[in-house]
């Protein structure tokens, strides 16, 4: 139900997130969604790769700061207004989102949503009861080709 | 200008004959009264009664810092805590702190040493003596406090910080005599000239004692420009009796170690062996007259050297050079003594970090910054930035608790920080002074 997000500390300095990438490549590694969150002095890199238990051990055998994390993807109708129905609902179960970030995918006239939030569980149901569809990890490596 | 032109001047033989005289009842007296030097000197096979000239001190066993740590809060008290009338201590963590304590008459000798320092610099009853040296458990504040009320000037006891309403004080009050860290000072310049002042009309300063940190030749220029005064250097440490151990005079060519109350020496601090005059080495004070705490040969870990020749200003009491060095990791940030291993300490407490930092010291503008960084440990590193600037925050909180100044905290990846085998590299300082 869920999908496992990698985390990754990254200092800011130049070529970073480069090196990082690269490293990942080198090993055969696919990423399929890569956000990056900052703040002056360093930011958080999250990404769903499509082997990530190799990413972690790949990552941390190079020194790296890395972290999994449950993430839930969440399929969003590629029209207006379809992400802030989800995000009502959501809000309204008092689940608090610890952050989102979204893709479209015009061939399937579909977008996906990436969101951290708490009690995932009961985020899942309250989704798939409502007709949205959370994505199995699989799925979401499919999607993201 | 002279405050006390009799001691100041006085002839060296009778200098050191009265050195001599007090010498020996200080080394008897501790020797009575604190444990730790009557340890001291039994180990060393020191008998206090064999002293028989003042180049016998050689043969005193020095105390040090470690000692003072060792004896907190007040084991080196020579007097019960009766007779002690203030309490002063630098920062430090629990039990680490250094602690000094006065006596009715060790005040009256510290306001007597200001007064001297502060009459150096022209001051009389008719000035308006700005005191922004920290008040407090800093001996800054108090100390300047003391010595200008006896000389009968007014004084304005406005501490440290809120530069704008300094500026409009030092203005509207017509301050005439500057008291701060020589940074300072400068930053109070600049930002009188951003509010609208011109310092040189606008303010009646004629001269500023400026102390606490290390400065240059090159930062006097700027200062006396800047201000339009007469800028000169003080020295002391809380150990010895805080500012006015020893100042400069106008001939700005090393300061006057008030040597009636203070033996001075310089050492090799490899060997300990006394240096020549004009060698530089370690600094080592033995107070000849404090009773509450006395010190005997006590390592500063300030470099500096002895001035040979006599000053033209007449005053016969040694001059020490401005101090250029030191020789441990202290680094002096915005006046306030700052050790890597207090970090280190807060690091080790704080269960989420490893206790592998670097720190970097710059001057913005004239002020010190102080930036820690430190390694984020991978058990809790969390994919959160709320959770990551909440530890931020801790550590931030928790080193300022126990160093008393503003630091910047850095979360940089693991294993960046150099390793290396035997002594660390903990410190940057990219401060031109």
């Amino acid at each position: 139900m869920g999908v496992d997000q990698i985390s990754v500390f990254m200092e800011n300095r130049e070529g970073r997130l480069a090196e990082m990438t690269k490293l990942l490549g080198e090993r055969g590694i696919n990423v399929r969604a890569l956000f990056v969150a900052d703040t002056a002095d360093y930011g958080i890199a999250r990404m769903i790769v499509d082997q990530p238990q190799k990413a972690i051990d790949v990552l941390k055998a190079d020194g790296y700061t890395v972290n999994r994390t449950q993430v839930l993807a969440v399929e969003v109708p590629d029209r207006p207004g379809s992400l802030s129905g989800i995000l009502s609902m959501l809000n309204e179960a008092k689940l608090n989102i610890e952050y989102l970030y979204c893709f479209a995918d015009p061939e399937r006239e579909t977008a996906l949503g990436i969101m951290r939030i708490e009690e995932t569980e009961r985020a899942t149901e309250l989704l798939r009861s409502s007709g949205v569809r959370v994505l199995e990890a699989e799925d979401v490596y499919s999607i993201l080709k | 200008m002279y405050w006390n032109r009799a001691i100041e001047c006085m002839d060296r033989d009778r200098l050191e004959e009265l050195q001599l005289k007090r010498l020996k009842e200080v080394l008897a007296r501790v020797y009575e009264k604190v444990p730790l030097y009557r340890r001291k000197f039994d180990a060393a096979g020191f008998d206090p009664r064999s002293v028989n000239a003042l180049d016998d001190i050689k043969n005193v066993p020095f105390s040090t810092k470690e000692d003072m740590r060792e004896s907190y809060p007040f084991d080196m008290f020579a007097v019960s805590l009766k007779e002690v009338v203030r309490i002063h201590a630098s920062s430090g963590t629990t039990g680490k702190s250094t602690v000094v304590g006065y006596t009715r008459n060790d005040i009256a000798v510290w306001a007597e040493l200001m007064a001297r320092t502060l009459a150096n610099a022209g001051t009389t009853s008719d000035d308006v003596v700005h005191n922004a040296y920290g008040y407090g458990l800093f001996t800054g504040g108090l100390g300047v406090h003391y010595g200008a009320e006896k000389i009968g000037a007014s004084v304005i006891p406005i501490s440290g910080g809120n530069t704008r309403r300094q500026v409009q004080i030092m203005a509207d009050f017509g301050s005439t005599i500057l008291a701060c860290t020589p940074s300072y000072s400068l930053f109070l310049g600049e930002s009188a000239i951003e509010a609208g002042y011109n310092p040189s009309k606008d303010f009646k300063l004629k001269a500023g004692v400026f102390g606490a940190e290390p400065w240059s030749e090159s930062m006097r220029k700027e200062i006396e420009e800047k201000l339009n005064i007469l800028a000169i250097d003080i020295y002391g440490l809380s150990e010895v009796i805080g500012p006015g151990v020893a100042a400069e005079c106008k001939e700005k060519n090393g300061l006057h170690v008030n040597e009636d109350h203070f033996l001075i020496e310089v050492i090799d601090p490899e060997t300990g062996e006394n240096a020549p005059p004009g060698t530089l080495g370690e600094i080592v004070f033995t107070s000849l007259t404090k009773e509450a705490i006395p010190i005997i040969r006590y390592r500063t870990r300030d470099i500096s050297s002895i001035i040979p020749g006599s000053c033209p200003c007449e005053r016969t009491h040694a001059r020490m050079a401005r101090v250029s060095g030191r020789t441990d990791d202290m680094l002096i940030i915005r006046g306030i003594n700052v050790f890597p291993s207090q970090i280190e300490s807060v690091l080790l407490e704080i269960e989420e970090t490893e206790p592998h930092y670097l720190l970097v010291v710059e001057r913005k503008g004239h002020l010190d910054t102080l930036e820690v960084q430190v390694e984020v440990d991978e058990k809790h590193f969390s994919d959160e930035v709320r959770s990551l600037e909440a530890l931020e925050n801790k550590i931030r909180r928790e080193i300022e608790s126990i160093l008393q100044i503003s630091v910047d905290v850095k979360l940089v990846e693991p294993k960046t920080i150099q390793r290396s085998e035997g002594k660390a590299k903990r410190v940057v300082d990219k401060r031109q002074i």
